[in-house]
């Protein structure tokens, strides 16, 4: 079953009489993971905020976004709202950015909880601070009385995969949630994803261009180019005998960039 | 070429009155040979970028000393048209009213050289970065992010620096970008033989390009190691790091 379907979606910029996605159709299906890759500028972020509807005034949009059969292009600014967070949430790549910088954690992830439940104060609490434990975040409560600011782009990323958690939303929408991270944070952020979709089985639409971390995370992939969508499959499909060339030419620059690494690690790898 | 010897660093922590200090670089002792490109890899808030600046000499050091060929970099005149910095947010590091040309040319006003000169010299810096002399009048804006770090990389060059910085310059970039810039690096070391300093937490990016790496955790060096032996690393820390690498 299709949780999503998205067809004939055109985007353009009014400003400037120029269109940026032509003409995407694709398919979410029930608790799979939807993989989009390609390089800045391709229009990944630009589709992902379309579904969302967040996407700036001049950015005019037509074509159907389909979730569980209604039409999110013809919903009021006020329903979509309700629908932001409690069934679609969107995982944005700069934690720094993403939270209001002139309160405290706490206050914004409240904030969105009061928009969604009715919950008490303590409850809300109790919630998050459950969501924030089984993401490794040590310590919730000093975490929630922290600023942005004061803390890392990995822990900042990871509240945001908390309030997820809590919010238990039908679609994950992440973009590029592990572009901004090292090693370490990368790798634990990556697992709280896959534990996620093993956890409560939710869809998820994973944009990234880092096609090893796809490779882990995503069971079908779209691969786009200039708004176009060149090619889609099965990931282990399309990243084996990649059927475009411009798949091939993202696939072995990859491999070219880890081709010394790997050779000097050995068959480890 | 470039020694740094035990220097420490530390930040105010809290308030603009507060005495409380927080230590960001602890007892820091390595040197970078000629012709090498040292890689310094580390997790966010480990303390490489501050070494970077130290060394661009942007900031002070509040002990130690950072020597380039014997001469200490807290002189400005040691470090003109020696060391090069490119760092990593390329949409700040060009004054967006400049142009390409403008921006290339900047560095070399500074050592009022010959006017005729510096023309042709950019349009061979240009083509050395693999862009077009066709960018010369074009704004920062104008470009994709890879080409605003090409000319970044550019302006790095175009005193002929012995040394250049490479604060995560290559981080925000495409995949395909980031490997035409590394095998660029590659190329323009071989042709100018220069030392780069290599300032990442991509360890395949960094793998690519170092000839030796230097692993930072919390201030301190954990490790340095020769590439070749970059598979029998000793301490912990660097073993955890190359076993959650996720390769493709």
């Amino acid at each position: 079953m299709n949780i999503l379907e998205v067809e004939h979606l055109k985007l353009w910029d009014a400003n400037r009489n120029k269109v940026i996605i032509h003409n995407s159709s694709f398919h979410l299906k029930q608790g799979s993971c939807l993989a989009i890759v390609g390089e800045s500028g391709s229009g990944k972020s630009v589709t992902c905020r379309a579904i969302m509807r967040l996407n700036k005034a001049w950015i005019r949009q037509s074509g159907d976004i389909l979730f569980k059969g209604e039409n999110l292009n013809h919903l009021t600014e006020k329903e979509m709202r309700k629908r932001r967070g409690k069934n679609l949430c969107l995982i944005l790549q700069n934690g720094m950015r993403a939270f209001d910088p002139s309160c405290v954690v706490g206050v914004h992830l409240k904030e969105t909880l009061a928009e969604h439940f009715g919950w008490s104060k303590s409850e809300t609490e109790q919630r998050m601070k459950k969501a924030m434990e089984s993401v490794m975040l040590k310590d919730p409560l000093e975490i929630m009385n922290k600023y942005p600011h004061q803390l890392s782009g990995g822990m900042l990323q990871r509240v945001m995969i908390a309030l997820a958690i809590v919010l238990e939303p039908d679609i994950i929408i992440a973009d590029e949630p592990t572009t901004a991270l090292d090693t370490i944070s990368q790798y634990e952020v990556v697992e709280q994803f896959t534990k996620l979709r093993e956890r409560w089985g939710c869809s998820m639409i994973f944009i990234s261009h880092d096609l090893g971390v796809v490779k882990k995370v995503a069971d079908d992939v779209l691969v786009m180019k200039d708004g176009v969508i060149v090619e889609r499959g099965n990931i282990h499909a399309v990243f084996s005998e990649a059927k475009h060339e411009y798949t091939n030419y993202l696939v072995s620059s990859r491999l070219a960039l880890s081709s010394r690494f790997k050779k000097i690690m050995g068959e480890e790898m | 070429m470039l020694k740094v010897a035990n220097i420490e660093k530390s930040y105010r922590k809290g308030g603009l009155f507060s005495k409380e200090k927080q230590k960001i670089l602890n007892n820091i002792t390595f040197e970078c040979y000629n012709g090498e490109c040292l890689g310094i890899i580390g997790e966010s808030g480990s303390g490489k970028s501050t070494i970077g600046r130290l060394i661009a000499g942007i900031e002070k050091p509040d002990r130690g000393t950072i020597l380039f060929e014997g001469n200490n970099v807290q002189d400005r005149t040691v470090r003109f048209g020696n060391i090069s910095a490119v760092f990593q947010d390329y949409t700040s590091s060009i004054n967006p009213f400049f142009t390409v040309e403008e921006a290339i040319v900047e560095p070399l006003k500074a050592r009022k050289k010959d006017q005729k000169e510096t023309r042709s010299r950019i349009d061979r810096l240009l083509y050395q970065v693999g862009l077009n002399p066709s960018y010369r009048k074009k704004h920062p804006h104008e470009l994709s992010g890879g080409e605003v770090q090409r000319v970044c990389i550019a302006r790095a060059l175009s005193t002929e620096p012995k040394c250049i910085l490479f604060d995560e310059a290559i981080s925000s970039l495409d995949v395909s970008v980031q490997t035409q810039i590394l095998d660029l690096l590659k190329e323009l070391k071989k042709k100018h033989k220069m030392s780069y300093v290599f300032i990442t937490h991509d360890i395949q990016a960094a793998a690519y390009i170092c000839d030796r790496v230097i692993i930072f955790r919390n201030g301190e060096i954990e490790e340095t190691v020769h590439l070749e032996n970059l598979k029998d690393v000793q301490s912990e820390y660097a073993k955890k790091l190359l076993k959650f690498l996720i390769t493709f």
